[in-house]
Order: C-alpha cells, then structure tokens, then sequence
C-alpha cells in the first residue's frame, strides 16, 4: 500500500516538474510536451474523447504499438483532466476480442448468397462485388442513382464524412446519404435553420458559469453529459442564487438538484413552452426594443402528419405532410410558414393560460409559474438545455422552435449566460454530420441540395462540372429503411453506427429491408454488431486513434488528433475505403452521357481521379505529414498518407474549408488545429468566436449592430405561432402504457464500444424496464421479475426495476436501448417529426406483463 | 438482474456434492476437529452471510446446514462454505464482488430457512444487515478524483438512502464538481452491488461484515443536534428573547448572524420605540 502510495505521488511530483519545465521552454503550449516524459516508455499525445457531444479532452498514452492508458487531458477547457467513467475505460475500447478484422462475405458454394454464412475474403474481392452492386443498382430502372445509398454517422470524423458526402453527391449523383445524427439531433438542426437561418448554438460552455438558472428540457445531463452536468452542479453549489429547473416525463439522476421538479406528460412541453410565452406576454416581461429590432413573427401550418408511410390513415387524413395527394401532387409543405404579428401571436398564445398548461401536462400550477419567472425576470439569466426529450419527438422542430420562442421574446440569447443551448449526443454531430452537411439535404457550411446557388458553389469548389449533384432530396434514415424494404435501394453501405439496435421498428421495416433480396447490404465497422450480423459484406475498419482524425463538439469547437497505432490485420479507415473505392468507377458507368458530352474533359477519368486526386486534395505531399506535426512528433505519418502518396487529411481539410470562409462558417486552418485543443468557429484571422450574433464578440457583427441574427437575410431571428398538438399513439385499454426508451451513463449508445469493457458491462450487465411499484403491483410484477413489454409491433422480455436511479410517474415505463440482447427498438412505432424526419423514441404505447 | 448466471440447480448440486465428500471426510474427522472448530466462530472480511443471519456466533449454532437458502435463492449468488473455506463448512455465503444479493423483496432465502438461523421476522428486505459498504480507498475512487463515475450509486437499491453524493467544489479545476459518495449505515443492507460493481481493477468500495465495518460511538458523548430532534426541541430551557445594540438598517438574528434589513421590514429584536402615553390635559376635548 505504502510502495504504491509513493510511486503514484512522485509520479504526480515528476510530472508537475516536468511540465513546468517544458513550458518555460516551449512556444507550443501542452502538445508536444507529453511525449517524452514519466520514464517509463509511454508516448502520451492529446486525442478527444470516442464518446459524446461534450468533447473531452484526453490524452492518449502508448507503447509498442498500443494504447496502454488515457488521461483526461488537464490543458482542455471542456474538462480539466476529468472524464466520465466510460471515458476511463477509453484505453480498452479498441481492444475487444471479438474484433472484426477481415472483409467477411456471406457466401455458399463459393460465391455470395443471401442466405450464406459469413466467409473472409480479400478486399479486391470484397470491393469487386461491391462494385457490381453499384454498377447494377444505377442500371436498374427501378432503383438509379438514389438507390445507392449510404448511412453514415456522427462519429465519422471530419474528413471521413467529407469524403463520402463527395463520393455520394458528386460520384454517384445520390443524395441518398444520410447521418444517424437524424435520429438524435435533426429536429435541433432545423429549428436552428427555421428560427436563426444558421445551424448550432450561438452560446459556449462557459455560459454555465455567467447563469442564474438553468432549465433542463428533455434532458438527463447527470447521466448523459457528465462532466457538463459537474460543471452545473459547481456553478449551482458556488453561487446560491442559482437555480434549477428540470422537465422530464419521469424523475431522474438530473432532478435530484433541481429547485424545481417539473414532470410533464409526454408531448405536453408544447403546451408548457406557449404558456411561458403567454406569461411573458401577459406579465409585460416581453423585452420590446429586442423584439421589434431583431425578430420577425410567423405562423407554421399545422396538420403536418407524423411522418409515416404515405398509406397509414394518420397521413391519408393529413393536409400538409408534403406526401402525394391523390392527384399525386405533394399536400402542402411540413416547413411552410407565413408572416404574422406580435399582436397575433400574443393572441394566439393566450388560450394556453395557466389552467390549460396545467390540464394539458399535469404539472403543479406553482412549478409551472416558478418556471416562467426565470424566464420573465429581466435580472435572471437563464440557460436552456435540451437533447433527446425534445429532439426525438413528432413535433420536435417546433418545440425546438418554441423553445427559441421564449429566449427570444425576452432577448435572453447570445450573451454570456443567457443561452438556449441545444446538446449533441455524438462526438462530432456537429463536426461532420452538420458542418459537412452528410444529410440527405445538405451540401458543407449550411447550404441545401435544392439551391441553385448552392449546388453550384459546391461544383466549383469539388472542380465537378455543372448540373453534377442533383437538385432531389435523397433518402432520410427512416425512409432509407422503407426503400430497402420496397426494393428501392439496391446497394447499402453504412458505417460507425448501429441501425438494427438504434433504429426504429426493427422488425417491421429495418431488418425485412436489410435481408431484401433486391439489396446488397455493407457494413463498415469494427465489432460483430447486431447490424454487422445482418449485413451482406462486413468491413473491418479502424477506430478512433488507428487513424488521424477530427471531432466538432457541440460548442463548435473542432478538435484534431494524430493517428495513434496501427489497426490490427486488414482493419482499415473509413477514409480510405471511400477513397480507394471510388477508384472502381469511371465517370462513363455513373456519370449520364449527357453531362459528359457537354463536359468531355471528364470522360474516361476514374471518380478517384474526379474527386480526390483534383489537383486540391492532393497537393500536400507525404512529407507535409512530418512538417504539420514536427512540433508534436518526429518524422510523423499516417496511413492513408502512406497509402495515397498524399497528406489526405489536410488535403480534404483544406478543401472543405472553402465551403465557409467568409460566411460565418469559417474554421481555421488545419496545421492550426493541430497546435491546439480545438478551436471554436466562426475562427477569423485565427481567432475564435465565443457568443454568436452579438456586436464585439462576432466578427460578422458590425460595430453599431448590436445584435445581428445574420443568418437569415432581414438578420432577424423567427418567431414561430405553434400549438399544441397530440402524438400519433397514446395508451389506451390494451397498450396502457407509455413506453420511454433512452440511455444509462455507464454505457454508451448501442453499446458495442462499451459493452466490451468488462468492467462497464459488470457495472450494468443488462437492460432493464423501470416502472412505478404502483403500476408493478397491479400486474403481479416484483421488482427483478422477468416480464415481457410489448407495443404494437413486438415484444421484449428483462426484468424489472422498481427502485434505482430513475423514479417512474404512474402510466410510464423506461428501457434504455444499449442491451443488443434486448432490443428495445422493435418496439418502437417509426413515427417523425414530419418537418426534420427524426423518430420520436420517447412516446409509444405498451403493455407490460409477468413473463 | 444478470440471467447470465451459472445455471439453476448447480448450487444445489454442488452442495451434495460436498456433503458426500463431508460424510467421506467423518472418518478424518479427528484430525480436523481443531480446525473446524476455529472457523466456525470467525467469518472472513470477503465472506458475508445471507439476509436475516443472526449474529455470527449464533448463526453457527443455529444453521444445520441443509442448504435451503441456496436452493431458493432465484439468483444462484449463495454459496455453501466447503471444508477448505475458513468458515463452517456447509453454512451459506457470498462475496459481493462476486455475485451480491440482489435483495428479493419476497425474501425467498428466509423463508426457506428452516431453523431461524436466517431472523423469520425480517419481512422487510431494506431492514436487512448483510455487511456494511465501507468507501476504502478514496484516492482510487473515481468520484473523489472529480470523474463521473459513481456507479455505486446508482447501483444501491437504496440510493440516496444508502448511498448519497456529497457535491463540492473541484477546487483543482475551478469549475467542476467532486461528487462524494457516502455511505449510510442506518439504510446500507450491505447487499454488495456496489462493491461488484465498482470499475476500477480493486473496488474502491467493499462490504464487509458488520463486526469489521461497523464503528460505535462511545456513551459518554451525545450528538446535540440528534438528542434535541429525538426530544422534539431543547432538551433544557430555551433562552429569552435575546437583543442587540444596532445600528440602523442592520439586524442581528440568534443563530444566523448579522444581515441588512430589506426594505419595508422592521428587524426583528429590534428594541420597539416606547410607546409615549400622554395624559389628557384641560376640561374638554
């Protein structure tokens, strides 16, 4: 114990002196100093957590080709040094046993079956057959272009989502590509663009410590966001003032510092957020000279459906759900909205009076009026969080909307502490699935498919002749799912994500999809996931620091790291299987004769050729690698640099860049990155910008603007008339339950990375459904008893918990997803917000029984 | 909660498995009788007996060692001592890193007792006393060094009655949160999950039997604060009124100190003005 006790303290001692040592000597803060120090053969440089939105900082140590430990990394603002618990196992992720490590091919006789069991082969074969899909499913009339489809990820680091949103929508001309951030922020990304005209939050992290209050809307950031939630906690410890509020649908590890506990019926935050704003209204709080310089108001259309297949009577019954009414033209448009007044919008708030807030959600009238106050009260400033209790929801962009709604009418945005601050759930939601635009209706930097103007900027800056990328809208994740089932979608390839566990109605449209005969399923990935069991061709692929990468945290803030170790066998990164793929493919098999006759100089080139070796991507030679990073690591290279010849990264990086220099989107440049522990964009002239939208912090403010929501062209921000409205299921005699999935903080997401540490496995082994011991008792049900859940669409058994860390209301059941034996997902109706196309997963009707 | 468990009836099995051996064994009992003896009073620090077992001495008395507890447990984590364990062989126990209790609430271990070496009376699995939680090491516990981990936490089927977090201040960072876990002995059953479930390569939290974990406070001192709730105030005289020389604008609370007045409130000890009574002078109003 004693021997111990000394060694990890002169540890510590050495380490202090070590630092103070290489800083006085060095220009380059932190870095390049952990590389050499302790003594004991450990190479430490600075990485990003694998993990969450929040974007820790870490520090990677490694020795003989391995990562033997992590560190929080002490230098970076997000954290300090400090990591949640699964970011202390970081060091174990990459090392499961059941690595998948070679291209597996389900194949009988030799060949590929459908029904075949999976069989190793090379990647020259692994890629022929892929190919041939390709080529087939673009010749098939009943599939084309868009029936090459892709499912990516916001776990994709930058370069990899910016290589691919180039093969998709330049290649292939197929905007069927798509993030799984669709199914975790998309509702956010559209209020944002809706309300602002500019996707991400205009606030940082430090707004947590400049508030006075905090509400918590659909969100459980004890467990989700750790270290966040520590930093909450101090600024609610430290400053007595401070208050909390937090709604949910069930009590949680969040609630527990709430001032004010606020548990609402599912669906009901819409009529909760209207009644904050009749209350401000009706109290005189509205901020007036805010308001009439910087907003607009509006009234969205309604009857919007719940974005289900076309035939479902909840959509024949809908008006304005964009499907084909019977004249097979659309019906309406989810996002339309029309000019209104201040003076109409008061009105049309005023019926969700007090009374009706309450009826409506259930929430004692004193909470409910506790909540508005902080929100009225000029000297209060507040900050707002949310994540998936307002993004996975069917009305999820307008309560996103509302919730702007309410900080704006109060001009309670865009200053420290003041701040609707809208939390992302993967490591680079931001950095890739946002910024690089992988959505089916995105190109980089907040531009869409269906400009003109748009398209064109991108043609220019990807060198691709006119008219390249089509002007449709690909396949979102849910609809990709029908295709594959309708025979759509010939050719699948998804990667970094786990769709058959965290999509939607698994058994009824995204497996049956999957084993479509008239599909040709990839998965690129590094475990057997339940999705890699159900593929075609299974990619080996390497992971986080096997390979050179960049995240975008939620607080903008891009954030480089060093390819690390090597992969183990064929593994290899996503990047290079974009880039060594596209090498398959002459522009005359994708590319229509028409578009190569008006643009002959195309003609017989490979899409290798077209999109990567351009001239831009690969103008920094192999040795640029070394130059970049000689401040950090002697003679540095990466694979993909090896491979190609070039320094891929910085190629792609410097490319992508273009999108949004000058427009508000600009990063900095990306040697820059790798000197420092991120940077928050808009970086202009190499500095970062802080609170968005407001004179002296924003560059894109003018002096004398004061506030500037320049992302629409009036630079106002939008207020939205929206009402309340119900969800598509609720209990009723049979399904008398409603039915909450989610997440535990020891694991994360689908599991595959967690779920293969043992010690986070043994911490909490296997899902479990929390109901009210009320609601138990009435069915017979003890705690730890096996029982089955079951909706409309199928059933899982687990046990049951009616204690713990989350605390049921009557009427409601939780089971979080990240149990592979457990798939909760089965269960849920692919029911969407119609306007961001991001399932609700919070609110299905289920029964519970003994098993 | 884990059905990934060794499979239903191999305790069973196991045990007769070591009762055949046992009854092999009388022949040597002669030589091992000391040994035997020795063990039957001590319980090792790993080893925790099952919900409801009398105190150790008692429990060795009364245990005939016919494994029913084993057999009822629905979670297969009991265990029968065998004659190499240091305890009495055949008497039942777990280790908490191993496979806790899962704390039935039907309680099917007691039930199936039947001597009453396992209490009938406890009825109330939260009333149980296996072990105590005992935080061991805090400079190897996740939470004391400011990560979020506290998997202990959530993991207590009485948490924030066994087990609380205590907030303070990450001084080092400036801007975070230590989240303290702290054991109650008043509500921990010394069920064991949390010591199972702790991530770091030696649990940082461990039960241990009561004889070791528990403390006693000595008799001759009393918690103020505990005797004048328990008597439902002061257990001598309060004080009068105290009051103060202030100055305006300022009021001195018993207890609470110094403060500025608010506004439009008259500060309480204050000496009111003395009301001036003023005799009525001349022969008409």
């Amino acid at each position: 114990m004693t021997e111990v006790k000394m060694t990890r303290r002169d540890f510590i001692k050495t380490n202090a002196v070590a630092a103070a040592a290489a800083t006085a000597g060095m220009s380059v803060p932190g870095v390049a100093l952990a590389q050499a120090r302790g003594g004991d053969g450990v190479r430490w440089d600075k990485g990003v957590c694998r993990y969450c939105g929040t974007g820790c900082g870490v520090l990677v140590g490694t020795k003989e080709g391995k990562i033997v430990a992590t560190q929080g990394d002490p230098d970076c603002p997000v954290n300090s040094g400090l990591n949640c618990v699964k970011g202390y196992f970081l060091a174990k992720i990459q090392y499961g046993q059941d690595r998948l490590t070679r291209p597996l091919l389900r194949m009988k006789d030799g060949k590929f079956d459908k029904n075949g069991e999976f069989t190793p082969i090379s990647w020259d074969q692994a890629f022929d057959i892929m190919a041939e899909k390709v080529k087939a499913t673009m010749k098939n009339p009943d599939q084309g272009p868009f029936g090459v489809s892709m499912f990516g990820s916001g776990q994709w680091t930058i370069w990899e989502g910016y290589a691919a949103n180039k093969l998709m929508k330049a290649g292939f001309r197929s905007n069927s590509i798509d993030p799984n951030a669709r199914h975790c922020m998309a509702s956010a990304v559209f209020a944002f663009i809706r309300t602002f005209g500019a996707d991400e939050p205009m606030g940082v992290y430090d707004d947590i410590e400049h508030a006075d209050a905090f509400a918590l809307w659909g969100s459980n950031m004890a467990e989700m966001h750790p270290i966040l939630w520590s930093r909450i906690t101090n600024r609610r410890l430290t400053a007595k003032h401070v208050k909390i509020h937090v709604l949910s649908t069930f009590g949680h590890r969040s609630c527990e510092l709430a001032d004010n506990e606020l548990i609402f019926n599912p669906q009901s935050d819409l009529a909760i957020a209207n009644y904050i704003c009749n209350y401000i209204i009706q109290t005189g709080a509205v901020n007036k000279d805010f308001v009439a310089k910087n907003v607009t108001f509006h009234k969205g259309v309604t009857d919007i459906g719940y974005g289900l297949r076309p035939n479902h009577p909840l959509e024949q019954a809908a008006g304005n759900n964009g499907y084909p009414g019977a004249d097979g033209k659309p019906k309406g448009n989810p996002n339309a909205f029309s000019p209104t007044t201040y003076d109409e919008f008061a009105k049309f708030v005023s019926e969700y009076t007090l009374d009706k807030a309450h009826q409506i959600s259930g929430v004692p009238k004193d909470k409910l009026e506790a909540l508005a106050k902080i929100y009225a009260d000029p000297k209060i400033k507040v900050m707002s969080t949310w994540t998936m209790g307002m993004n996975q929801h069917t009305r999820g962009t307008w309560i996103n909307n509302m919730l702007y709604n309410i900080h704006l009418l109060v001009g309670k945005i865009s200053e420290p502490g003041n701040s609707p601050f809208s939390l992302t759930g993967q490591p680079s939601a931001c950095g890739t699935a946002r910024e690089v635009g992988t959505f089916a209706h995105r190109l980089p930097a907040d531009m869409v498919i269906m400009n003109p103007a748009h398209r064109e900027a991108a043609e220019k800056i990807w060198k691709v002749p006119a008219g390249t990328i089509s002007d449709r809208i690909g396949y979102h994740a849910v609809q990709q799912s029908r295709m594959l089932k309708d025979g759509k979608i010939g050719f699948y390839w998804t990667s970094t994500t786990n769709n058959m566990q965290a999509g939607p109605n698994v058994n009824q449209e995204i497996y049956p999809g999957w084993r479509n005969p008239k599909a040709f399923v990839v998965v690129s990935d590094v475990y057997p996931t339940v999705s890699a069991m159900s593929a075609d061709l299974i990619l080996p692929c390497a992971m986080w620091m096997e390979k050179e990468g960049a995240f975008g945290n939620a607080e903008r803030r891009g954030q480089f790291w060093r390819q690390q170790v090597k992969a183990p066998g064929e593994c290899r990164s996503d990047l290079w299987q974009y880039i060594e793929f596209s090498k398959r493919f002459k522009t005359d098999e994708v590319w229509p004769a028409e578009l190569l006759d008006k643009n002959p100089q195309y003609k017989g080139k490979t899409l290798y050729e077209v999109l990567y070796a351009n001239g831009q991507v690969n103008m920094f030679p192999k040795e640029e690698a070394a130059k970049v990073n000689a401040h950090a690591w002697a003679g540095y290279t990466n694979e993909e640099t090896e491979a190609f010849g070039y320094y891929v990264q910085k190629g792609l990086f410097e490319e992508y860049r273009r999108f949004g220099t000058g427009k508000a989107k600009d990063l900095g440049e990306f040697d820059h990155y790798h000197r420092v522990r991120g940077l928050r964009w808009p970086v202009v002239n190499g500095k970062e910008t802080l609170w968005r939208y407001r004179e002296g912090y924003d560059p894109y403010v003018k002096a004398g603007e004061g506030i500037k929501f320049y992302g629409n062209p009036d630079g106002k921000a939008r207020i939205f008339a929206l009402p309340y409205q119900d969800p598509p299921e609720k209990p009723d005699n049979e399904y008398n339950l409603w039915l909450c999935t989610g997440r535990v903080l020891e694991h994360w997401h689908s599991g595959s990375m967690t779920r293969r540490v043992p010690e986070l496995y043994k911490s909490f082994p296997d899902a479990v459904i929390w109901i009210h011991p009320k609601d138990a008792e009435k069915r017979g049900i003890k705690r730890n008893d096996i029982v089955k859940v079951a909706t409309r669409r199928g059933e899982i058994e687990l046990r049951a918990e009616t204690k713990g860390r989350n605390k049921m209301p009557e009427g409601l059941v939780f089971v979080p997803f990240f149990d592979e034996h457990r798939l909760v997902n089965k269960l849920i109706l692919d029911a969407t917000c119609p306007i961001s196309k991001e399932t609700d997963y919070k609110k299905n009707a289920c029964k519970v029984w003994k098993a | 909660m884990n059905s990934e468990t060794k499979p239903k009836g191999s305790a069973r099995r196991q045990f007769l498995a070591d009762t055949a051996r046992m009854a092999c064994g009388v022949g040597l009992l002669g030589l091992g009788v000391g040994l035997y003896a020795r063990n039957a009073t001590a319980l090792p620090p790993a080893a925790l007996r099952p919900p409801g077992a009398l105190p150790e001495a008692e429990f060795s008395a009364a245990c005939i060692r016919c494994g029913m507890c084993v057999r009822d447990c629905p979670f297969d984590m009991l265990m029968l001592a065998k004659p190499e364990d240091p305890m009495a062989t055949g008497t039942p126990y777990f280790v908490a890193r191993q496979a806790p209790c899962e704390m039935c609430e039907h309680i099917p271990c007691v039930k199936a007792c039947p001597t009453s070496a396992l209490d009938h009376s406890l009825t109330d699995i939260t009333k149980a006393r296996m072990g105590l939680a005992v935080l061991v090491d805090q400079e190897t516990c996740l939470n004391y060094l400011g990560l979020r981990c506290d998997i202990c936490y959530r993991v207590c089927p009485l948490l924030d009655k066994a087990i609380t977090l205590d907030p303070q201040t990450n001084t080092r960072t400036g801007t975070h949160t230590l989240f303290i876990p702290v054991v109650h002995s008043n509500a921990c059953t010394g069920c064991g999950l949390c010591e199972k479930a702790c991530p770091t390569e030696i649990a940082a939290i461990k039960v241990f039997p009561l004889y070791m974990a528990r403390g006693q406070l000595s008799a001759h001192y009393r918690l103020g604060w505990v005797e004048k709730e328990k008597a439902g105030g002061s257990l001598v005289t309060p004080d009068v009124e105290h009051q103060y020389h202030m100055p305006e604008g300022m009021k001195y609370e018993y207890g609470k100190g110094l403060s500025v007045v608010p506004p439009g409130e008259a500060a309480p000890g204050a000496v009111p003005p003395v009301p001036t009574f003023k005799a009525l002078q001349g022969d008409k109003l």
